[in-house]
């Protein structure tokens, strides 16, 4: 197949990232010949979101340790011509660092008692056991049915490859990554009954289980790894962020579904709480006394607006954001949810950034709901997905599994050419878009990268308990020490549909000081206590308990300047990966600025046009005639979700 | 250029926009005129023809006539099976409309009419409808309203749409119909024993509720819709009716009788019945003005036989018919007066603006109030609930700090400048009316008060010395002819205009209205009907710098002695 590729391109994009993806969008929707490449299995890059069995399978590819031959150069040197020079990419991705997972479930029911204990005793040691062969390729692809057995609830969330436009890309499927995440259509309609037998058995299993803390085995986890969808990068929707704006503007908020986060909460005194911020939250607050709703009230009200009254700063934008608000009459608690819960800052941010980043939280609020954040169900992947589901309606070609050798760089205009794949296959285009990670060492000497710790822990209950047990919250760990990073928590529910029932997928978040483990363990300990089979009955423990842990550190490429790469051509772009941020602004803000750069006149992510408006050759009378042009399609299955998003905000002031 | 979509022009859109609406119009035109012209044949295509119509325009209020009649015609003719399916579908069609507009006035009208029809209504699916469009909008009081209905209907408990008014107050305390509708669930679920004024909460109840009203608008000061709801928390219901006041004068052969709101003697059921040493009396009934419109103060002319020296007393008792109540009072023989009177003080005629609840439960709100004021002293709401809570718990007390209050609140809110001002008119008034009885006379001075207005003078109908001067007071209103026992009136330094009310008072002699604003003679002709008036204070009046004005005067008050100028 891959040798059917045309060879002429407008916009070649290396990488599926956020960035990438909005990108490929943007440019095929103005009408560029894009071709959209990535050389992993799966879109989104470190964006991505997994099955419990995919990530297994993700991790494991990174701890093999670089055991891909490298394949001889000679079989496209002879393609570069004596006027051109080559820029090789990177031949392995080297963006994860530090991988520690913790298995605390019990692994089987035979042998869960020594397994436990040797766990406890050792827990890196059990990488090996947990990442090995129960998992062979024929049980994931059963499972592969399950999942879209569940996606009629989300219309428009098949992936794009079952889109008519996109070229599908099934080389050597040895890996199973790619059969589980990305089959074809056909096999998906006809083994939807699989789907289902398989989801009955375990609910049975479930009702068995009688203790009124569910106990999750290990095989559980694995037998349900379809209901998992584990971001790699932890990351919210502002609700009047830019990504929201974009994909209400270029209409591919159709593609996904989000559900509001339910709550904010707050780590104070060793007692997680939750943070009342929205007026109908004040209101309804037990905690607060009367006069702290009103002060608190008071303060916020006066962020929305904090531009009109600069008597009430102006004195203070010397001083940081926590010693302005202990001016401000806020009694400790207050104090607390603003600076680490609302704001979400350091304590040594400035007044003003404290102020601006509080104005922003409350701008989000009301609109879709009572906090300012959505969550796509399914996970983040998702959403670069939707983006190249635009792309490819738009005309964009996709091939994943697809590797790039080298840039080809004509030396006399110093500008890219074309690439040369791992086929040999040499393809031309004007624009180059490469993220990050794929340039190689020599490229990058210069650069100076951040880390991001992360860890992704399994656990069986909510850090905070209500009357539901469906509950998306984030939380914000101050640091003990002034310094060090806060640590960010995200806790999804079953619902969002990235973990399976009675148990909570729980992310964390900081810019690294050390490994991912040591950065984030701490926080960890002070949240959860490990799940052991001896404590199953007691009563007083109360803290959630952790089923399975994951730590690792991810490069944090945001934020590098152009020139610290060297010798990139002046038609080759880069994208960054993901920032450390709860936002999604860095993406789109690059995705935007760069395709402004390459297209200064042409519009970013346009709206599509109304079907009726569209002109087809030869019969400008009937526009509405065909519908089996791919525009219309993709116009009438136009989702829930997409209608969720235009639906008219209530704010924080009537 | 490859993949580039061809999309038409704005130019070609608008106008593609325009022929569609042309298009839509002559549709709609041309169904309104067919219905017209159907007028009179009632079949099912009138039906049809109206739903296309209202579909589009729901607030086609003739057509929804229309379809009534068609549909009380189908009833008579249709089978059970038929009409159930025909009312499934004008269910269904309702719900359409409702979609277009939820707050249509005929669409929901009919809805309540529709459902009133049938001999099996489900409730509990109106009900559903309702959480529906309430979850879209709370405050639809069109849905509110039709929900209430609905819950009459279907005698839903109390407590379950108390637990909905729970519900949406929590997803938004902005809410006029929701904290409305607790005010009637409320009383429902908690009816007090008779001794108890209606309406009223016991305190367990009352005290959650205050909690609650308390958080919103400690949450958001600005919503009045909260303030609203605690006003009514700690409001009364109407004071009972009762003949506050009865007063015989010999001289003027005279009854005077003063009610405690105002009705129209004679019209209708409102009738005084008078009894005179148990014998019952017919009489005239007339205001103090002599105009026939609804009045606290209602007098009439007794014959001599009633007043005469023969009998060592003469009782007089006026029975309310309306009202269920009744006065006597006793004249002596050698007394040229006699009254019988209930008082200010006893009766806390003047705190009706909020209960007479525990004064614990007030002053326990008024700290709160207070508290909330220190946070947000340019607070409208708050202010005044302070003011009227201070007056509730004790209005000679509180006298000082109240127009402090005042003061703040016109400065924080100057539009309503003049209402204020005119509350705290009301509000001076009464305590002066009540350091006036406590001090057992019937003199009243409220000089140097800056009143706007003057109220409660059918409390005042036994006063005889009456001092009004140094406000600001633009009239002498016509409830001013109450006062029938007045002999000296002062309203000296007003910017007096209009002297309606100095009318018929049969014991005036003495008026000063010095530096005023009369500035014609002919505004002083309601004196002429003042029999004793007999000196007349007019100095610094514009009409002193006319020419002739004192031969004027004389010609128009040929009685008054003395007319200064």
């Amino acid at each position: 197949m891959a040798d059917s590729l045309p060879t002429e391109f407008d916009v070649v994009i290396i990488g599926t990232g956020l960035p990438e993806s909005i990108l490929a969008a943007a440019c095929s929707r103005s009408g560029q010949r894009v071709l959209h490449l990535d050389s992993r299995s799966y879109y989104g890059g470190n964006w991505a979101s997994f099955s419990f069995s995919g990530l297994l399978s993700w991790l494991k590819e990174y701890q093999q340790n670089s055991d891909i031959a490298d394949e001889s150069t000679a079989s496209w040197q002879g393609l570069i011509h004596e006027t051109e020079e080559a820029i090789t990419l990177r031949k392995k991705d080297e963006t994860i660092q530090h991988i520690e997972v913790f298995c605390y479930a019990s692994q089987d029911m035979d042998d869960n008692i020594e397994e436990t204990d040797a766990l406890q005793k050792n827990p890196s040691s059990v990488i090996s056991s947990t990442t090995t062969k129960p998992l062979d390729s024929a049980c994931l692809s059963e499972e592969t049915h399950s999942l879209y057995a569940t996606g009629h609830e989300l219309p428009a969330k098949d992936t794009p490859k079952s889109d008519g436009e996109i070229s599908l890309e099934v080389t050597d499927v040895e890996d199973t990554l790619a059969k589980e995440k990305y089959c074809g259509d056909k096999t998906c309609i006809h083994t939807v009954s699989d789907g289902d037998k398989d989801e009955n058995k375990p609910i049975e299993e479930d009702n068995t289980d009688q203790p009124k803390r569910n106990k999750i085995t290990y095989s559980q986890i694995v037998k349900k790894s379809r209901r998992f969808n584990i971001d790699l990068v932890s990351k919210l929707l502002y609700s009047q962020g830019l990504l929201i704006d974009l994909l209400i503007k270029s209409n591919v908020s159709r593609y996904a579904e989000f559900k509001n986060v339910t709550r904010i909460l707050a780590f104070r005194e060793g007692k997680v709480e939750q943070v009342p911020c929205s007026r109908a939250d004040v209101f309804n607050s037990k905690e607060l006394t009367m006069v702290e709703k009103r002060i608190l009230m008071k303060f916020l009200t006066f962020c929305l607006d904090y531009e009109q009254h600069p008597d009430q700063y102006q004195a203070f934008v010397q001083c940081s954001f926590s010693e302005y608000l202990q001016t401000k009459k806020l009694t400790p608690n207050l104090q607390h949810f603003v600076l680490h819960s609302i704001a979400m800052t350091e304590s040594s941010c400035s007044t003003i950034d404290g102020l601006k980043a509080t104005k922003n939280f409350l701008r989000c609020l009301g609109r879709f709901g009572n906090t300012p954040f959505l969550f796509p169900l399914y996970g983040q992947g998702e959403i670069p997905q939707c983006f190249c589901r635009m792309c490819a309606v738009f005309g964009g070609i996709y091939c994943l599994r697809h590797k790039v050798q080298c840039l080809v760089v004509d030396k006399e205009s110093g500008r890219c050419k074309a690439i040369i794949d791992h086929l040999g296959q040499r393809i031309n285009a004007k624009y180059f878009i490469v993220e990050d990670s794929y340039l190689s060492e020599e490229t990058c000497s210069n650069v100076q990268y951040k880390q991001i710790s992360r860890a992704v822990l399994i656990t069986d209950q909510s850090i905070l308990k209500a009357d539901s047990d469906q509950q998306i919250s984030i939380l914000v760990v101050p640091p003990p020490e002034s310094g060090t990073c806060a640590v960010r928590v995200t806790e999804l529910c079953s619902s969002t549909m990235t973990c399976m029932k009675d148990t909570y997928l729980v992310h964390l978040t900081c810019s690294s000081s050390k490994t991912a483990r040591e950065d984030l363990e701490s926080v960890v300990k002070k949240l959860f206590t490990p799940f052991t089979e001896t404590e199953i009955d007691k009563e007083e423990l109360t803290k959630p308990r952790l089923l399975w842990a994951l730590y690792f550190n991810m490069r944090d490429s945001s934020g590098i300047s152009r020139s610290s790469y060297n010798g990139l051509p002046s038609n080759v772009y880069v994208c960054s990966g993901p920032d450390c941020g709860l936002g999604n602004e860095h993406a789109v803000k690059q995705a935007e600025t760069l395709f402004q750069e390459i297209f200064p006149s042409e519009e970013f992510c346009p709206p599509p046009p109304n079907p009726e408006d569209i002109i087809f050759d030869g019969d400008d009378k009937q526009p509405e005639a065909p519908g089996t042009n791919n525009i219309i399609m993709a116009k009438l299955d136009s989702s829930e979700g997409s209608k969720n998003l235009e639906s008219p905000g209530k704010h924080l002031q009537n | 250029m490859h993949g580039r979509l061809k999309v038409k022009t704005s130019e070609e859109q608008a106008e593609a926009k325009r022929l569609e609406r042309e298009q839509k119009l002559k549709l709609y035109q041309s169904a309104t005129r067919t219905v017209f012209q159907k007028a009179g044949e009632l079949d099912e295509s009138v039906l049809e023809l109206t739903s296309q119509i209202l579909g589009a325009n729901p607030d086609f209020a003739t057509l929804w006539n229309c379809r009534r009649e068609v549909l009380q015609q189908l009833e008579a003719q249709k089978s059970p099976e038929e009409l159930a399916a025909l009312v499934k579908t004008e269910l269904g069609f309702l719900e359409s409309c409702l979609r277009v507009n939820p707050k249509s006035y005929g669409t929901w009208h009919h809805r309540c009419w529709l459902l009133g029809r049938l001999p099996e209504p489900n409730w509990a699916r109106e009900l559903e409808l309702c959480a529906r469009f309430l979850e879209v909008d709370e405050r639809n009081f069109h849905c509110w309203d039709y929900r209430r209905f609905v819950a009459a209907q279907a005698a839903v408990p109390p407590a379950e749409e108390l637990a909905f008014t729970d519900s949406l107050i929590t997803r938004n305390f902005s809410n006029y119909s929701s904290w409305h509708y607790r005010s009637c669930l409320l009383p429902q679920l908690h009816p007090q024993p008779d001794s108890g004024p209606q309406g009223r909460l016991p305190e367990d109840v009352l005290l959650k509720e205050l909690e609650l009203v308390q958080n919103a608008f400690f949450t958001d000061p600005n919503d009045q819709s909260a303030w609203f709801y605690h006003r009514w928390l700690l409001g009364r219901a109407d004071p009972q009716d009762a003949l506050r006041c009865l007063h015989v004068s010999r001289d003027e052969a005279c009854l005077t009788v003063s009610l405690s709101r105002p009705v129209l003697v004679g019209s209708g059921t409102e009738t005084l019945l008078l009894t005179v040493d148990k014998s019952p009396l017919a009489v005239e009934w007339r205001t103090p003005d002599g105009r026939t419109r609804p009045s606290h103060v209602w007098l009439c002319d007794l014959p001599a036989a009633s007043l005469n020296d023969q009998l060592p007393q003469h009782t007089f008792r006026v029975i309310w018919t309306a009202g269920d109540a009744q006065k006597e009072c006793v004249l002596l023989k050698g007394r040229q007066e006699g009254w019988c009177r209930d008082s200010a003080t006893d009766e806390q005629l003047f705190r009706c603006e909020l209960s007479v609840e525990k004064s614990t439960v007030l002053q326990s709100e008024l700290e709160s109030c207070k508290e909330l004021q220190e946070l947000e002293p340019e607070n409208k709401w708050c202010l005044l609930t302070i003011i009227l809570l201070m007056r509730a718990l004790d209005p000679l007390l509180y006298e000082k700090e109240t127009l402090q209050y005042f003061q703040t609140l016109k400065a924080v809110d100057p539009m309503r400048a003049a209402y204020l001002d005119d509350l705290r008119s009301k509000f001076l008034l009464e305590n002066s009316v009540l350091k006036m009885e406590y001090a057992e006379v019937r003199v009243l001075h409220l000089g140097h008060k800056d009143l706007t207005v003057l109220c409660h003078l059918e409390q005042l109908l036994l006063v005889t010395h009456l001092d009004l001067s140094h406000n600001r007071l633009r009239a002498l209103p016509p409830a001013l002819a109450a006062l029938r026992c007045l002999e000296v009136l002062q309203a000296n330094d007003n910017a007096i205009e209009s002297l309606d009310g100095v009318t018929s008072l049969p014991r005036l002699q003495e008026l000063s209205l010095c530096n005023n604003r009369l500035w014609q003679p002919t505004l002083l002709q309601p004196l002429a009907s003042c029999p004793r008036l007999a000196l007349l204070h007019l100095q610094g009046n514009p009409l002193c710098q006319a020419v002739g004005t004192s031969e004027h005067l004389a010609e128009l008050l040929p009685s008054v002695n003395s007319i200064l100028t």
